[in-house]
């Protein structure tokens, strides 16, 4: 009898010691989130379009790993990107949010109808866009992400979306 | 006289196919006449296209160079013949992708007129290396074998490597195609011309030039051509008849016995491999002052009246060369550009024969490929994989677009050869299903780097945007700071005087 209490209080008292260890270590030590949003960074497509409701990728990726957003939100990743999101968080592949986005796309400036606000300059997340005060606009189609901010804050409307080849 | 087939490495699986080579041997190679369009199109050769340096209406003269490129990562491309350029338009052509590229249209004078030759070097041996590589280039050579590689740029690539050999690949092991048969046949002196261009370029002293052991007249010609010129740098060496053993990889590891390490290239065991048709090509414009206008090639199969070799100039039409060679027979079914193995089936023959065109195979019989069936992993295509990968596994993970598994399971090295195509009991068209899955791996690679530029692009601003924000921070602060300087008395003074402004 003796032996089975001793065997117990031995177990006991390692699964208590290493419990104790584990939850200290838990809150003593950094967090490994930031590697983790880098990787969840990495899966992103870096459209920076801000659709799911955070203002980039990035910002994205640390929500995600903070579990304060779903992995369904990024409509330029398509179901692709929920897939592997899924496969690295090890969660549930949920079906996307919205609807997902097309093809490729670049955002086109109708030169001749570009009043030269610079609205769209100032929207732009990559620095696509090339334009002075008053002068004609021009979007450098090889950075443009396809994100359709600079659509909206158009005031002539003269930002279209066209398919890349 | 026939070299020896000892001292060879040994050639991981392969196959023994019909070489259907006779019908087009049978004749000498013969000038296809200048034809009324010369068709160019500006990418002929793996890399960015050159840019064209004549405009439409312009008249160009035969040899002038009507398109160049910056730097040795292009070849440049020149008139065929003399004539008026009558469009810079897209034009279909055989390539990997798409159909259509743009291309010079040419319309031939008839008179053939050439550009003041080029001032030829008689004696190259005099010229430093890297002025006979830049001057190749100029010449807009690229590998004749089928990769269009620009040869300028192999050679300097390899300039760096440490080389112990330079190969000349005569095997030309696919099937129907003959056209380097019969070069080496009636040019045999211009080969190894032109392979001392390639020696003296490259500063080495042993050349092997090998040749199939199904090709005697061309091994008799090389070998009787050799003992007249008396150069102790070149070796003939005849490679057993097995398709592929004239994959430049597959080549060195016969020739030399190195193996040439996955995701590398011929030069990191210290081989060059040049196709016989390139050092012809080098002969010509090095030694005689004419550019890559011409290359011979073969038209063959069932499909034409009079299966031969022509020496056609690059843009002339599919069509002209099939007319000059007796025309289609009533049962044609398939028109190929290239060989039966790798070659590209086309719809039209209005496409035009560029530096890369070996061969016009007119097939009378669609190779009978049975339905599709599963897949019951027999292995037979791991046996002939020339490369010693595993297609039954690609196959898996092609299906089911795993990239990381197709990385690791060496996609990226398969040459694309068919072998394993034609062995299959279940007819799976695996080398389609490899080429569509490499297309994907790229773009996906592309889709990457465009990500990570994006991501960079993004960063920069909001640091910029950070950064604006700061300073536009510290100079209020600094405002506010100056104002609590002056004290609440300066600010009524300015109010006061403000208002008298006002009256």
């Amino acid at each position: 009898m003796t032996a089975l209490l001793t065997a117990v209080g031995i177990i006991a008292t390692i699964a208590l010691t290493a419990g104790w260890l584990l939850s200290v270590a838990a809150r003593r030590l950094p967090p490994g989130d930031d590697d983790l949003a880098g990787q969840v960074d990495a899966l992103l497509p870096q459209t920076q379009c801000a659709q799911c409701g955070y203002p980039g990728c990035r910002p994205y990726a640390q929500a995600i790993v903070a579990r304060e957003a779903d992995i369904n939100l990024c409509p330029p990743g398509g179901d692709a990107t929920v897939r592997r999101l899924a496969e690295l968080l090890g969660r549930e592949p949920l079906p996307l949010a919205a609807a997902a986005a097309p093809a490729r796309v670049v955002a086109v400036i109708d030169e001749a109808a570009c009043i030269g606000c610079t609205h769209c300059r100032t929207a732009c997340p990559v620095d696509a866009i090339v334009g002075a005060h008053q002068m004609m606009h021009t979007i450098i189609a090889d950075e443009c992400t396809g994100c359709e901010l600079c659509i909206a804050p158009c005031p002539v409307d003269c930002i279209s979306l066209s398919k890349v080849a | 006289m026939s070299a020896p087939t000892f001292d060879l490495g040994k050639l991981h699986g392969g196959l023994r196919l019909d070489a259907n080579k006779g019908e087009s041997t049978t004749q000498g190679i013969r000038d296809v006449p200048v034809p009324p369009q010369l068709i160019l199109p500006l990418a002929q050769h793996v890399g960015a296209p050159a840019q064209p340096v004549v405009g439409v209406g312009e008249r160009v003269l035969k040899g002038q160079l009507i398109a160049d490129c910056e730097d040795a990562l292009g070849a440049p491309v020149h008139a065929s013949s003399s004539g008026r350029i009558a469009a810079i338009e897209a034009w279909p052509i055989v390539r990997r992708f798409g159909d259509r590229a743009p291309c010079i249209v040419i319309e031939t004078d008839g008179e053939d007129q050439a550009v003041e030759a080029v001032e030829a070097t008689a004696d190259f041996s005099t010229q430093a290396p890297d002025v006979l590589a830049h001057r190749i280039l100029q010449g807009g050579i690229v590998g004749l074998g089928g990769a269009v590689f620009p040869t300028a740029q192999k050679l300097i690539q390899a300039g760096t490597a440490d080389l112990d050999y330079l190969i000349l690949n005569g095997v030309e092991c696919e099937p129907y195609i003959s056209c380097d048969d019969m070069l080496m046949r009636e040019r045999a002196a211009e080969v190894i011309r032109g392979g001392q261009v390639l020696l003296h370029v490259l500063g080495l002293e042993t050349c092997y030039i090998a040749i199939e052991s199904d090709k005697p007249e061309a091994l008799r010609a090389l070998g009787d051509t050799l003992s007249t010129i008396g150069d102790p740098r070149f070796v003939v060496k005849q490679v057993p008849t097995i398709y592929p053993s004239g994959g430049e990889d597959q080549l060195v590891q016969l020739v030399t016995n190195r193996e040439v390490p996955s995701g590398g290239l011929p030069s990191d065991v210290g081989c060059l491999v040049q196709n016989v048709g390139t050092a012809v090509a080098i002969h010509d414009w090095i030694l005689r002052g004419i550019p890559l206008i011409s290359r011979v090639t073969t038209i063959t199969g069932a499909g034409v009246a009079m299966p031969m070799n022509v020496r056609a100039r690059i843009g002339t039409t599919v069509a002209d060369m099939v007319a000059f060679a007796g025309g289609y027979t009533d049962s044609v079914t398939q028109l190929v550009i290239g060989g039966p193995m790798t070659g590209r089936s086309v719809t039209t023959d209005r496409v035009p024969v560029v530096k890369a065109t070996n061969c016009i195979l007119v097939l009378s019989e669609t190779p009978a490929a049975g339905p599709e069936r599963p897949c019951i992993r027999c292995g037979n295509c791991a046996d002939v994989c020339p490369v010693q990968l595993l297609p039954q596994q690609l196959f898996w993970y092609a299906c089911a677009d795993n990239e990381p598994q197709l990385r690791a399971y060496g996609l990226t090295d398969c040459i694309e050869c068919g072998c394993c195509d034609l062995v299959c009991p279940s007819h799976i068209p695996l080398t389609a299903d490899f080429r569509k899955a490499k297309a994907r791996i790229q773009e996906l690679a592309d889709e990457k780097a465009r990500a990570e530029r994006a991501r960079r692009r993004f960063e920069a601003r909001k640091e910029r945007l950070d950064r604006e924000r700061a300073e536009r921070e510290r100079e209020l602060a600094a405002q506010k700071e100056s104002a609590k300087r002056a004290g609440p008395s300066a600010i009524a003074d300015i109010l006061k005087r403000r208002r008298k402004d006002k009256d």
